[in-house]
């Protein structure tokens, strides 16, 4: 995607009062894939909640640049662990939400392309109660393909699925959000070895940026350079902070 | 619970009654038989279904302005902390006053017409739908209002297409509610001051030992508030659907 921009976030965080994280860089490359990986309760998803300018519960100090200048707001696109797909509305439905949400014209035309390109074609008028688990996500995915936002902030979106269904996913979302500005959140070092540009781990110290395979994502599964570079974040991981 | 149960169990209480009304000897001015309340029910059938009328007619026009009130009591408590801070306190005091003991004074001051039994039904009703409908809208889950907000949902529409339609549930229950007390509040204010309904018919048979009309208006409102009840549990239902 033109224009696409990069985003360096940088501050510290404190949760009533106590350090979440102290000052941190994170170099977030546009048009490309970054995965952020660590422990639980390290911040990463709150890193991802202020760079879509949502409610954290956090006491932030810092600043979020994007390469281009120009403010965030209005273009990030944002996906979840659950699908957040509105139980009482169709998929065609769920897709147009945003559209429906600012007061803009709904494009049914272009839904129905965007449901077709996540391979949904035919289940334009099922409620999300009627697909699988996968199909939903997939659902997702068409709904933030709607939006078209060149910043796209993916928090575990595929950490619920089963891993043939995840493996689908992953390789799906790398295929449609090619160009954008990604960040995504990850508690998987197989998921951040198979689908980053960068890969960075997060700890309670600081951040370690982790040297990447030459090939571009997204890499094999068997491919013995991810097997390795998937290795390495593991280890970091259960090592903790330096 | 199915309809064969209910007809057993009505079949069962209809033979303990008799049972009871044979065994003891007791005067049909005190305890009429079953047949006595049949043969009441059908001889005054048009002089009940006139009454019948006026409280019905209170009871729907109660529940309908009493649940619109407490809908946008709800919606203005949910998107205004002004309103939170002002009108929490004054509903939660109002729930103190029993609204049984404000009838005479309904009476007195809106006359003994349906006006004063319709504002006895909205007062009971409007505190469960307005309560119930403001928590549902308090609790919509966050990651829906996180989306909303990442799209750049205008707070009107957030609150129209989002928070509303996740609270259908709960307005569900707050309604299911207001449909059993809406007809206690109908016909509490006919016993204080009434020309019609079946409130006044109750006081009026009673007054007259004619025990066996009272039964059978008793009767007659039952059936009506569970039909009632009934029609809201469908309305409920499908404002619960796809939940």
């Amino acid at each position: 995607m033109m224009g696409a921009p990069s985003i360096t976030f940088t501050g510290a965080a404190e949760f009533s009062g106590a350090p979440l994280f102290h000052d941190i860089t994170l170099e977030i490359t546009g048009g490309e894939w970054t995965c952020l990986l660590g422990p639980s309760g390290v911040g990463k998803t709150t890193v991802l909640r202020i760079i879509a300018g949502l409610d954290s519960a956090v006491d932030f100090r810092g600043e979020i640049i994007s390469s281009d200048k120009k403010p965030l707001l209005n273009r990030t696109a944002y996906m979840a662990q659950s699908d957040l797909l509105f139980p009482w509305l169709t998929l065609l439905e769920n897709v147009c939400i945003g559209a429906k949400l600012r007061g803009d014209q709904v494009d049914k035309a272009r839904a129905t392309q965007m449901i077709s390109r996540v391979g949904l074609a035919g289940h334009e008028d099922k409620k999300p109660s009627q697909l699988s688990g996968g199909q939903r996500q997939r659902g997702a995915l068409a709904r933030t393909l709607m939006e078209d936002r060149p910043v796209i902030l993916l928090d575990e979106p595929f950490s619920a699925l089963d891993a043939k269904t995840r493996a689908d996913m992953q390789e799906l979302a790398a295929e449609l959000l090619i160009d954008r500005t990604v960040l995504l959140v990850t508690h998987d070092p197989a998921e951040a070895a198979r689908l980053s540009h960068h890969a960075i781990v997060m700890q309670a110290t600081g951040l370690r940026h982790i040297d990447m395979p030459q090939t571009p994502p997204v890499r094999g599964i068997d491919d013995p350079q991810t097997l390795a570079t998937q290795g390495k974040m593991l280890k970091i991981l259960r090592e903790g902070p330096q | 619970m199915n309809w064969k149960h209910g007809i057993i169990s009505a079949i069962v209480l209809i033979a303990l009654w008799q049972l009871t009304v044979t065994l003891s000897g007791v005067a049909p001015f005190i305890l009429p038989s079953p047949l006595r309340v049949a043969n009441a029910l059908w001889y005054s059938r048009a002089l009940i279904a006139e009454h019948a009328w006026v409280t019905l007619a209170e009871v729907i026009l109660g529940l309908i302005i009493g649940s619109i009130l407490g809908i946008l009591t709800a919606i203005n408590l949910a998107t205004s902390s002004t309103a939170r801070a002002i009108l929490r306190p004054i509903l939660v005091f109002s729930q103190a006053i029993p609204v049984f003991a404000l009838a005479p004074l309904l009476t007195l001051w809106f006359g003994y017409g349906m006006g004063s039994k319709i504002i006895m039904a909205v007062m009971i009703i409007y505190f469960p739908v307005a309560s119930a409908f403001f928590d549902g809208l308090m609790k919509t889950p966050s990651g829906y209002l996180d989306l909303a907000q990442t799209m750049g949902a205008t707070r009107s529409r957030e609150l129209w297409h989002i928070r509303m339609r996740a609270a259908m549930p709960s307005l569900g229950s707050g309604l299911r509610l207001a449909a059993v007390y809406a007809p206690i509040g109908a016909v509490i204010g006919e016993w204080v001051g009434a020309s019609k309904g079946l409130g006044y018919l109750m006081l009026l048979a009673n007054g007259r030992v004619k025990t066996d009309l009272l039964f059978a208006t008793l009767i007659v409102l039952a059936v009506l508030t569970v039909c009632l009840h009934l029609s809201v549990d469908i309305l409920a239902r499908r404002l619960a659907k796809d939940h």
